[in-house]
């Protein structure tokens, strides 16, 4: 059963859209990350035009974090104060990644950027998250407890100056790499149209100190903000919101979370961290290939405007 | 022309009542004729695109009248609403495949479909075929050269592989038997228009040929358009895109506190 996207402009399955969003949805609930770097390359596999399928997923994640922050909510693991810090940041890092878009289309290198930014980003995530729970792993093979939280062990950027306690958080920390992460997130996320909780969470985790579930808590709230304002945005500016699209993969996305989530709960946090370090690593892999092998076309077709007017046909006076 | 085109618009172009009509367009042909003339009518003016569209098959009917009815040749070119498209080279830079070189090929068809009744080059003369634009190799496809704009040689790779690329999604084609003679004037073609074409106006040049001398032409048109719901959610989008964002936005967060309520556990 085919159903047209009226923004998109192209017919697709709809049950294939409805199982990719329950997909993504699933693995998104297991590890409590967006999906948007996994649904965006996805879509524009299957044809949407990237500029929509970024614009869609935008709202999709607006309408699967705020399950998901509702949930983390009500049991009090959400640091407004520190989420309006990052937001802060997050803004201008919008703004800049929009501007560095807009270039990079311009010289006709989205694509290359994209790519290696995919791949450079993945790839030491991937290993990080992946050497990380294996020495976690190993660590209770071995009998040993699980190391914990040293107040004395401080990072140099956190000592710096203008010093806020977040309480939810119960950290003590300067506002200047709150600030700063914010601004590197939503960077990252209007160039690679991604939400950036797979990048939020671990560094709330590592680099902050913030306890693992007020970090989810905490991510879910900003990406919920800033995707809500993107699908605003992109909607006034570029009009690529496609309101089907998005409806189709937030039903499948938000069922296969309530999956994903219960699947994960089930499971010890390293192994999901091992698991998850495995996904990213895979994916930036993928797309590492791609730009080294050999394209089975060189040539590529893209469409640059879209002349409404009609023209005369030839052969008329 | 605008008399033919008058007549036209009295008949129902339907293609369950194409033989009626095809009766029709005989009886036409027997008028006053000084010359050959072409009269053409399309199945369907008007493609909607509703929610379930997947694409469309338009058939388009001809019929030639003139004094000496004779072993006619016809093509017909269906042109799909004009834009500007951007045909990229990739070569291997330090081991990555980076899009390297890039031609513009500006105002050129979205769609385009081509249709003789035999292959292009038997019908006329290679200049005529030229002049007429008959054939995809012969369209003219207008590169942006620096600051210049030029077409250029058929066998061009950037030009060669846009028309390559085009036809693999279903928007480029060329049917060398694409056009049936009913009769000795009457003939029918049959376009198929993929669910991913662009909406807007589709100009249809028929024109007709013996011995390869162009004797006539004949110019129609169809629109294809969102209607229904497709039609409206486009409509909002297009015309007021702020409220639009702010609807879908608020219609997000609705889906997922419904969601959030139905998977409560606690």
């Amino acid at each position: 059963m085919t159903i047209y996207l009226p923004i998109a402009e192209l017919p697709v399955a709809m049950f294939a859209l409805f199982a990719l969003g329950a997909a993504v949805g699933f693995v998104s609930g297991m590890f409590g990350v967006g999906g948007g770097f996994l649904m965006t390359p996805l879509l524009i596999f299957i044809g949407v035009p990237p500029a929509v399928a970024v614009a869609s997923v935008s709202t999709h994640m607006a309408a699967s974090s705020f399950s998901g922050a509702l949930s983390y909510f009500r049991k009090g693991m959400v640091d407004i104060s520190l989420s309006g810090v990052l937001l802060t940041g997050g803004l201008a890092g919008t703004v800049a990644g929009v501007a560095v878009f807009t270039l990079l289309r311009a010289l006709g290198q989205v694509d290359l950027v994209i790519g290696i930014s995919y791949v450079t980003l993945l790839s030491t995530l991937g290993l990080l998250m992946l050497s990380e729970s294996l020495r976690a792993i190993a660590r209770t093979r071995a009998g040993q407890p699980p190391l914990v939280r040293r107040p004395g062990t401080r990072a140099w950027f956190l000592r710096m100056p203008l010093k806020v306690r977040f309480r939810r958080s119960r950290i003590y920390v300067s506002l200047i790499p709150v600030v700063g992460l914010g601004f590197i997130i939503g960077f990252l996320g209007a160039l690679l149209g991604i939400g950036g909780g797979f990048l939020l969470v671990p560094a709330l985790i590592y680099m902050l100190r913030v306890p693992t579930q007020t970090a989810i808590g905490t991510s879910l709230v900003l990406t919920l903000v800033t995707m809500s304002m993107a699908t605003v945005l992109q909607a006034t500016v570029n009009g690529t919101v496609d309101a089907v699209l998005a409806l189709i993969l937030m039903v499948g996305g938000t069922m296969g979370a309530q999956f994903g989530a219960r699947a994960g709960q089930g499971m010890k946090a390293e192994h999901l961290r091992l698991l998850l370090g495995l996904l990213v690593l895979g994916v930036g892999l993928r797309v590492g290939y791609d730009l080294v092998r050999t394209p089975g076309d060189i040539y590529a077709v893209t469409v640059q405007e879209q002349r409404a007017t009609q023209h005369q046909p030839e052969g008329r006076p | 022309m605008s008399e033919t085109a008058r007549g036209l618009r009295l008949a129902t172009p339907r293609r369950s009542g194409a033989a009626l009509f095809i009766g029709f367009l005989l009886g036409l042909a027997g008028g006053p004729a000084a010359a050959e003339r072409l009269v053409l009518s399309v199945s369907q003016h008007d493609v909607r695109i509703t929610s379930n569209f997947a694409g469309a098959e338009l058939v388009l009917f001809g019929v030639a009248e003139g004094t000496t009815p004779g072993p006619y040749d016809v093509a017909i070119t269906v042109r799909g609403p004009h834009e500007t498209a951007v045909t990229w080279r990739k070569s291997q830079v330090l081991g990555l495949w980076i899009n390297t070189e890039s031609r513009t090929f500006v105002d050129t068809p979205s769609y385009l479909a081509v249709a003789t009744n035999r292959p292009v080059d038997a019908i006329a003369a290679p200049e005529i075929l030229r002049r007429e634009q008959i054939g995809l190799a012969r369209n003219i496809l207008i590169q942006k050269v620096g600051p210049d704009f030029a077409d250029v040689v058929p066998e061009e790779p950037f030009r060669a592989a846009f028309l390559r690329i085009k036809g693999a999604e279903g928007l480029y084609g060329e049917q060398p038997q694409g056009v049936l003679f009913l009769s000795d004037t009457a003939f029918r073609a049959t376009f198929q228009v993929p669910g991913r074409a662009r909406t807007g106006r589709y100009e249809v040049a028929a024109k007709l040929f013996r011995d390869g001398t162009m004797l006539a032409e004949a110019h129609t048109a169809f629109t294809i358009e969102k209607a229904g719901f497709e039609a409206q959610i486009a409509g909002f989008a297009e015309n007021s895109g702020f409220f639009y964002g702010l609807a879908v936005a608020c219609g997000a967060l609705a889906v997922g506190f419904v969601a959030n309520l139905m998977f409560r556990r606690d």
